[in-house]
């Protein structure tokens, strides 16, 4: 079927002649630009186009495809960057250079690389949606289950094994239908999965203030709110980088090309900290930057998703982050506002809370149509205008997220970095969690992390007060207390993602950092008690020394000096 | 493509809609013949089967039903050549300095397409200014987008010049072009970039494009794209380090608040409009390094906070895009330092790839979170004696107030033409950080304080 274009305005294009499916994917003008239909009013629909729309006449032709907006899944996905409708980025540098030119259209999945794949399943056996019938390597760690496509199922009459292209048939079902290592799903529509479970399990990221404060689970979902410059993108690619995932998928949703580059620059030569591979083999990027256009940008976040859900069909652990689902918001704004559509708070569109919704509800730990427990863990970065957190997308998002790591332009500014607010920040997974830390951590990690978190929220009570009276007014004690706040502060919270050491902290280490933080405290709590002055208690210099141990390369051994000195210190000060 | 449509329905604000029967493209240049004789120009903003409206650059005055309307069959372009440089032009590409007209080498569209991701080189060079508020805590690389967020009144056009005069990458021979494009600033501050570039003899090697305050608002919307455009062309075609100044960013945002509202848009946070983001990225997005290109687009812009308000949605936004920022106070510069750069708010995020050892120093980054971290102590001590007095503070906070102050005199303040090298710099953060306790100094590595630290430094 044909139809014309009829009226263009931006991004938004209405169309004539023919009668399309809402979603349909459409090829607008004599370039064949890629657009979806959002929009159907009597004899014309309306057109979200994913390409730049200069130039483009009412009269130029209209292809409708019949498809709604999918994705390819299938081997060659990790390693991979894409725009936000999967189109590979390194295509598209060899076909139009080094700027971004359009009505280019170029696969998900190379059709000329050729794939092992290895059946597990043989004929005659019967087959269900979802399920597993064959294996390819990947990369050297991920081994990529060939699995049914959720909607088929029958009796296998023919399997192959042995070297193909992902559209080539692997295997044929005694009805006819064939089967190829590549499937395509609609990115609007979550995948079907069997069960969803209570996520149980921590997300490690290496990270002090999220593993120790504030974790996330594996499966569940954290926002990062904070204003321009106060560390979304750093932490969000700390958790990319360092977390213990199988999986990650990264999506640039509107923010920086330099950050990109950074990100393609620096994965292929960091190793994953499980493995010791190179991080990008497990990764896959969707980069649409803030000047590709919106509507590009506003599917970004589906593809990203619907890729996420792919991997965790096959039993993996999955973290989706997205930098940011404000732009993402925003992008839904302004075609909502091209459409005339009845504005809701500050000009976004009445489903925006919706949609929200709908996107962090396909986080979760699953079982799989294939039997496999996965998970996808979904990190969000939120953008709020003038640092606001009042505004309708932070507001949105905390509705629905257990997670909130509140970033703060104070603690940015003096350098306190991370800069998650302690005090703010929550994780509702805190309780769930605590049965996993006691047995893998330490029986004590649960009490010493409560007694810190005590601390630094007696802290700020205190700080009011010397905002009055000045610290020397304080009784002992309590000036004891802030000392030990700011141990934790500086020696525990902060991290340096640039150091080479700092940047990843493992669990233990944790736990033997805020273990010597403890036991500096208890060491001058009795020795005050037993009538030494303050001043020499703060002067001890292995305490300060205790501040740079997490930099060292043998961090054990650093650490070990600093403690025996902090006995021998606190022996020589008598008292105890 | 020549029809002349006398078909104006409608004239409202900047904007005219024109019955035609022809197909008209999405963007098109436009030109309007009035009934005297003169034409002004304009753009299609929304174009369907039988209507188009079109956004005039130079505004609507003086058009009516028969002024005569010709689709040019094209989006805008700009003739660039390489002999741009030394030429001053107008805010649409005209020339004003009474010069021949540009000979194309080549004609191009300003709206620029997007840089693919996958092409882009992080930029790494270190890019000295001479600054030591920049050199030494927000450091700036070629290809980075670093505004300057002042307000009015304060120095800023002082220091985007004095940055014009020093910038260089060290040990490199290859020199900046500058393209300045003024939007919206009177005539004076025109006149006063203009005779600093022909005094230091700059202009032979810049672009300028001139709209000024009273020249149409709409055109602004225009300019920064046709000095873009002749940037990239610059750097991609001809491998030049290209500097580009935009002033007044700003200016630039107000016109496209006008334009919105002439549009009966839904306005966003303050009027603005919703698509101010994605609008101001489209030109911020320009700056960069394209692997196995050998120049660069670096973007240096003015803007002036309404109400030195950082959470004004004009550099509210342009912080969410940019790579940083360089934030000008009027508390030092009403204290008399210039430049009265306030470090705190402060951000170059490109800064960790372009310093350290082989780049600037080793010490770099270490020495300049420590004094990140002292002056922002001893500003929030400056707030505690007032209430409390000195006398209550402890002997430590005492040192520390006493940093911030060396910190604003010897650090931040310097001479309008003193260049420091990096290397100055470095030296006149040690001494001031010499000032402090040594168990104060946290955040500097043992081994960097044993090889720089005034105190121990061997030779
Ligand atoms: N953990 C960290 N360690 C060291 N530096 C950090 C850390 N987190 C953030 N920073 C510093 O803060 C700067 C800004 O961080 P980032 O780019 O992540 O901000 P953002 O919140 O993503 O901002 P925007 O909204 O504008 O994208 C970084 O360039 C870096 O200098
Ligand atoms: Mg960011």
């Amino acid at each position: 079927m044909k139809g014309e274009i009829y009226r263009v305005a931006g991004p938004v294009v209405t169309i004539t002649g023919i009668k399309p499916k809402m979603y349909d994917v459409v090829h607008v003008g004599n370039e064949g630009l890629m657009g979806e239909v959002i929009r159907i009013k009597g004899d014309k629909a309306t057109v979200q186009v994913y390409e730049d729309t200069s130039g483009i006449k009412p009269g130029e032709p209209v292809v409708n495809t019949g498809m709604s907006l999918s994705v390819e899944l299938g081997p060659g996905l990790l390693e991979s960057i894409y725009d936000g409708i999967q189109r590979p980025l390194k295509v598209l540098q060899e076909k139009m250079g080094d700027f971004i030119e359009r009505g280019v259209t170029a696969n998900g999945l190379d059709r000329d690389k050729v794939w092992e794949f290895k059946p597990v399943v043989s004929s005659g056996d019967s087959v269900k949606g979802g399920e597993v019938i064959g294996v390819v390597q990947e990369t050297e760690n991920i081994e990529h289950k060939i699995m049914v496509p959720p909607t088929v199922s029958g009796t296998i009459e023919e399997i192959k094994s042995g070297k193909f292209k992902v559209d080539e048939t692997v295997c044929v079902l005694t009805d006819g239908t064939e089967i190829s290592m590549m499937q395509k799903w609609p990115v609007r529509m979550p995948r079907p999965v069997i069960k969803k479970f209570i996520p149980r399990t921590p997300l490690i990221t290496g990270q002090r203030i999220l593993d120790g404060l504030f974790p996330v689970a594996k499966g569940g979902t954290a926002a990062i709110p904070g204003p321009f410059g106060s560390g979304k993108t750093v932490t969000q690619q700390q958790l990319a980088k360092w977390s213990d995932t199988d999986i990650v998928v990264y999506i640039g949703c509107g923010e920086r090309g330099n950050e990109m580059a950074d990100v393609l620059n620096e994965f292929p030569e960091l190793q994953d900290p499980k493995t010791g591979r190179p991080l990008m083999e497990r990764t896959v990027l969707i980069a649409n930057t803030s000047n590709m256009p919106v509507a590009a940008r506003e599917a970004s976040v589906y593809t990203g998703i619907t890729i996420a859900e792919y991997y965790r069909d096959m039993g993996y652990d999955v973290s989706l982050m997205a930098d940011s689902t404000s732009r993402w918001a925003e992008a839904m704004r302004e075609i909502s506002s091209r459409l005339e559509e009845m504005p809701g708070e500050e000009g976004y569109p009445a489903y925006l809370s919706a949609r929200l919704s709908e996107f962090y509800e396909r986080a979760g730990a699953v079982k799989s149509l294939a039997g496999e427990e996965g998970s996808i863990t979904v990190i969000g970065a939120v953008s709020p205008p003038g640092g606001d957190f009042s505004e309708p997308v932070t507001q949105n998002t905390l509705r629905i997220v257990k997670v909130f790591w509140a970033l703060d332009a104070k603690l940015a500014q003096r350098r306190h970095f991370p800069s998650i607010n302690w005090l703010t920040s929550y994780s509702l997974y805190t309780q769930g969690l605590s049965e996993w830390f006691t047995e893998n951590v330490a029986p004590d990690w649960v009490s010493l992390r409560d007694n810190a978190m005590d601390l630094l929220q007696q802290e700020s009570e205190l700080q009011e007060i010397v905002q009055l009276v000045g610290s020397d007014a304080l009784p002992e004690d309590q000036q004891l207390v802030l000392e030990i706040c700011r141990m934790l502060r500086e020696y525990f919270l902060q991290q340096n993602a640039f150091h080479p050491v700092d940047t990843y902290c493992p669990f233990d280490k944790q736990y033997k950092l805020l273990k010597a933080i403890s036991k500096y405290s208890d060491m001058a709590q009795a020795a005050l008690e037993a009538g030494i002055p303050m001043k020499d208690i703060l002067s001890l210099e292995s305490k300060d020394e205790l501040a740079k141990v997490k930099f060292e390369e043998d961090f054990e051994s650093a650490l070990n000096v600093v403690l025996e000195k902090m006995d021998r210190e606190f022996a020589a000060l008598g008292g105890n | 493509m020549t029809k002349e449509y006398k078909t104006i329905t409608e004239i409202s604000g900047p904007l005219i809609f024109i019955e035609k029967t022809e197909p008209v493209g999405y963007g098109e240049l436009v030109h309007i013949n009035l009934p005297d004789g003169t034409t002004k120009r304009g753009q299609v903003l929304d174009t369907s089967a039988d209507i188009v409206a079109v956004q005039v650059f130079e505004g609507t005055g003086g058009l009516n039903e028969e002024s005569g309307v010709v689709f040019s069959g094209e989006t805008i372009k700009l003739p660039v050549s390489k002999d741009m440089l030394g030429r001053i032009l107008s805010g649409s590409g005209e020339p004003l300095d009474g010069g021949p007209r540009i000979i194309p080498e080549d004609r191009v569209d300003v709206n620029g397409a997007s840089m693919n991701p996958y092409s882009r080189m992080p930029p790494v060079d270190f890019i000295q200014t001479g600054i030591s508020t920049i050199d030494g805590t927000n450091t700036l690389v070629r290809g980075q987008k670093l505004p300057i967020f002042s307000g009015s009144g304060l120095p800023h056009n002082e220091i985007a010049l004095q940055i014009a005069r020093q910038a260089k990458v060290p040990g490199s021979e290859e020199p900046f072009a500058v393209v300045f494009a003024a939007m919206g600033i009177t005539n004076e501050e025109a006149q006063y970039f203009m005779e600093d570039f022909e005094k230091t003899g700059a202009l032979e090697r810049a672009v300028v494009f001139l709209n000024l305050a009273d020249d149409p608002a709409v055109e602004r919307l225009i300019t920064p794209r046709m000095a873009l455009t002749a940037a990239e062309y610059l750097a991609y075609e001809h491998d030049m380090h290209v500097l580009v100044i935009l002033t007044d960013i700003t200016n630039y945002c107000e016109a496209l608040r006008q334009m919105g509202a002439a549009r009966e848009e839904v306005p966003g946070r303050r009027g603005y409009p919703g698509y101010m983001y994605t609008d101001l990225a489209s030109l911020y997005e320009r700056a960069g390094v394209i692997k196995g290109r050998k120049g660069s687009v670096t973007q240096f812009s003015i803007l002036t906070m309404p109400g030195d308000d950082i959470t004004h949605p004009i550099p509210d936004l342009s912080g969410y895009i940019t790579e940083g920022q360089i934030v000008v106070s009027r508390e030092l510069h009403r204290k008399g330092i210039y430049p009265p750069i306030n470090v705190l708010p402060s951000l170059s995020r490109l800064m960790n790839s372009g310093i350290g050892a082989g780049k600037t120093r080793d010490d770099h980054k270490a020495v300049s979170d420590q004094m990140y971290a002292g002056y922002a102590e001893g500003r929030d001590l400056r707030g505690l004696v007032a209430i409390v007095g000195k006398e209550a503070l402890s002997e430590r906070d005492q040192r520390i107030l006493e940093f911030a102050d060396l910190f604003e005199d010897r650090f931040v303040r310097q001479g309008r033409d003193e260049d420091r090298s990096i290397e100055d710099t470095l030296n006149v953060a040690w001494d001031i950080l010499s000032e402090l306790p040594e168990a104060l100094l946290t955040r500097i590595d043992n081994k960097y304080i044993d090889k720089y630290h005034p105190a121990h430094k061997s030779n």
